[in-house]
């Protein structure tokens, strides 16, 4: 009896072992498998951008300090009319960065209504849900560049078409963030507000927004920081703003390398500016005051 | 007594939650007070009324029209009179002079162009006609080298005539006249010549002749089977351009690929440097999360322009941008959840004997492995996208070939195709970024 009971925990435990044994040497090897060809597809990939790029990647490098010590020498023999560049540069700055304020509000605006509309529970049209997920990953899968490029062909120029492709990207991105968060509230408000009556919009008013409004809040705000950028090279690309100045100051050549430190420092230290602040007021939102 | 100081307190409490209220109900409308304040602000800053008088609609319309229909030009050179039938006015989609569409006819110097409901074009020594139903003819006459309009008065707005140039706009077509030469425009549905163009032996027949053709029909090229010139025809067909797509797309994920992977590999051990519960040393922890800094400050755009001078355009210096901004945000990250970790796991194996790579591959990478790569991951779909960006300003990948598809403002239904394109590829790499993250974080999760 003793002897039975004793062993047979102990042969249990053999196999056991051998199992898991067996189970990590699996595991390893999965792992190994995978990596091996993780690492294949990353030299295939490294092979071929190196083929089909204009200049080698080990010529690239001994070239790259190259033009920034051109452009700053250039731009430090000028030093005295970077202040004045800075003013100048002001107005395109505020443009860039109104072009990333109000395409974040309007994004955002129109992911609060994505996000209610696509979430479980309070769908106002439950069977609706799915279409507007949809419609909410299409906008976030748009790139910014394809709209605004198109907007500027039928708006001509200025800061509305990046604005609109910009707010576009934002409701979709947003949208689905926004979604995640309402998914997780409390759905006790809704059924108290549901039981005295309240219409669909007073549920969701009184009821959700209150509980996800600092995520939602803190979701926007590191949207904005990353609108801030989309906006910048928009401009580039595109039209409106101090993105454009640049690559107007960049065709020039040498020559202008002042007005080009000029924007690129401009451009840093609000891009740090803004991370600085919004990270700020995120981290007061997460705590709660 | 009692009563006192348990009225004090609570007189207190009310007073904070009302006051709490007040502000609270003041902000609830102050917030959308200074939303609509900077709206107003923005309508005039951003000149939405000037907008309004600058937004050109016909614009907007040949470009919804171009992205569901082509257009065939019919094209008269008035000085020798030769008439030329060819699609979207290319080359390689020039119908030969003995084989034109069936609604072209040209007959002893008069060529008869049917547009369909009525509308009819004919072009002739003389001159132009458009008869045009329920308004009468557009008749332009030629007197040597200049010519006469005779239509039926007053000029409708969507006929514009000067003396060296008059246009039609119909809903059946385009017509436009000038000394030179005399063009019709018809639109007919459809991406046409997606498969081959004219030129091609295998062009204008139907799905079974090509199935006839590509399984037992004789070849028409000896040297090759008729299936494979089939492919090679459509792969290289010039107008559509499959073959280069097929390389700018794979050009753009390469760019997001190798600069997302390759970011996290180099931004995971300096994480391990910037976070304090690795390097007890503070200075190079400072050192470490300055760059991360500078790194993200320093803007995608402006890491673009510098490594275009270096590298050259394509997709080598698209990936290298991408790669150095994913190195600051990973490094942030990934430092950041390794603060966070379970010690428990590390004190073990340091009462073991490990030794700190032993530490960190046993008690730290199991623990972070999910989040990071799911982190990755996550980055890497948003890559995807940025990299057609990246891609039109350092010249390469499909944003490229969009941005001058945009420039050129001719072929409309290829920046539609473009564009369906990069939304297809951007929602395929979600879906696949998607699937991998489940897949890993639940297998990883079972695993340890």
């Amino acid at each position: 009896m003793a002897d039975a009971s004793l062993s047979a925990p102990s042969a249990s435990l053999a196999t056991t072992r051998t199992r898991y044994l067996e189970e990590v040497r699996r595991k390893r090897m999965y792992s190994g498998v995978l990596l091996a060809i993780f690492t294949l597809l990353m030299v295939m990939a490294f092979g071929v951008a190196e083929a089909r790029n204009a200049g080698g990647f080990w010529e690239g490098l001994s070239l790259l300090g190259q033009f920034p010590s051109e452009v700053i020498s250039e731009a430090w023999e000028r030093r005295a009319n970077i202040p004045a560049y800075f003013l100048s540069f002001v107005p395109s700055l505020i443009e860039t960065l109104n072009i990333a304020a109000v395409s974040t509000l309007l994004g955002a605006l129109l992911a609060v209504v994505f996000a209610l509309l696509s979430t479980r529970g309070l769908a106002r049209w439950p069977a609706l849900a799915g279409v507007f997920r949809r419609i909410t990953d299409t906008f976030r899968a748009v790139p910014e560049i394809v709209i605004a490029l198109i907007l500027i062909y039928i708006l001509g120029g200025g800061p509305v078409p990046a604005m609109i492709a910009i707010a576009i990207h934002t409701a979709g991105a947003l949208g689905k963030l926004f979604a995640e968060v309402a998914e997780n509230a409390d759905l006790k408000p809704v059924e108290g507000l549901t039981s005295v009556g309240a219409s669909w919009g007073q549920k969701m008013w009184l009821g959700i927004i209150p509980q996800v409004a600092p995520d939602w809040l803190g979701y926007t705000l590191l949207r904005f920081e990353i609108n801030v950028r989309a906006s910048a090279i928009l401009g580039f690309v595109g039209e409106g703003g101090i993105g454009h100045d640049l690559k107007i100051a960049l065709q020039w050549g040498s020559g202008r390398y002042d007005e080009v430190v000029s924007i690129f420092l401009l451009l840093f230290i609000t891009i740090v500016a803004i991370d600085q602040l919004s990270s700020h007021y995120r981290n007061r939102l997460v705590k709660g005051h | 007594m009692t009563d006192i100081a348990a009225s004090a307190p609570q007189t207190d409490l009310r007073e904070t939650v009302v006051a709490n209220f007040r502000r609270r109900r003041l902000l609830s409308f102050a917030a959308p007070a200074v939303v609509m304040v900077y709206f107003v602000y923005i309508f005039f800053s951003f000149d939405i009324m000037g907008l309004v008088n600058r937004i050109r609609l016909d614009n907007a319309a040949i470009l919804a029209s171009d992205f569901w229909s082509y257009k065939t030009h019919v094209t008269r050179d008035n000085r020798n009179g030769e008439v030329e039938v060819a699609i979207e006015g290319e080359n390689k989609g020039t119908y030969a002079a003995g084989d034109l569409p069936e609604w072209v006819t040209i007959e002893n110097g008069v060529t008869v162009i049917d547009l369909g409901e009525g509308h009819v074009v004919t072009y002739d020594d003389a001159g132009a006609r458009y008869v045009i139903p329920n308004y009468g003819t557009v008749n332009i006459i030629r007197e040597g080298r200049d010519f006469t309009l005779d239509a039926p008065q007053p000029l409708p707005d969507w006929i514009s005539a000067s003396d060296t140039r008059v246009n039609v706009t119909t809903d059946q077509g385009r017509f436009a006249y000038t000394r030179a030469r005399a063009d019709t425009y018809r639109y007919q549905p459809g991406w046409e010549l997606w498969f081959f163009t004219l030129d091609s032996p295998f062009s204008r027949k139907s799905f079974g002749e090509l199935v006839g053709l590509a399984l037992w029909e004789p070849r028409i090229d000896p040297d090759r089977s008729n299936f494979g010139y089939m492919l090679n025809e459509f792969w290289t067909n010039k107008m559509w351009q499959h073959n280069v797509i097929a390389w700018a797309i794979g050009e753009t994920m390469l760019m997001a690929f190798i600069g997302t992977f390759l970011a996290a590999i180099i931004s995971l051990p300096l994480a391990f440097l910037a976070a304090s519960n690795f390097t007890p040393f503070a200075p190079v922890r400072f050192a470490i999360r300055r760059v991360f800094d500078f790194v993200r400050g320093v803007d995608a755009l402006i890491f673009t322009i510098l490594l275009t001078r270096a590298f050259g355009p394509g997709p080598m210096t698209g990936a290298l941008a991408i790669l150095i901004t994913e190195i600051g945000s990973f490094g942030k990250m990934f430092s950041e959840t390794l603060e966070n970790i379970d010690e428990k796991q590390v004190e073990g194996l340091r009462s073991t004997g490990a030794n700190s790579l032993q530490r960190a591959r046993f008690g730290v990478l199991p623990q972070i492995m999910p989040v990071v790569l799911s982190q990755v991951l996550y980055y890497f779909e948003g890559n995807v996208r940025s990299a057609t960006i990246i891609g039109a300003i350092v010249g390469g990948g499909i944003g490229l070939m969009l941005t001058q598809a945009i420039s050129t403002q001719k072929d409309w239904e290829e920046v539609a195709y473009y564009m369906t394109l990069i939304i297809l590829m951007v929602i395929a790499m979600d879906s696949l970024s998607a699937w991998l993250r489940r897949k890993l974080i639940k297998g990883d999760a079972g695993g340890h």
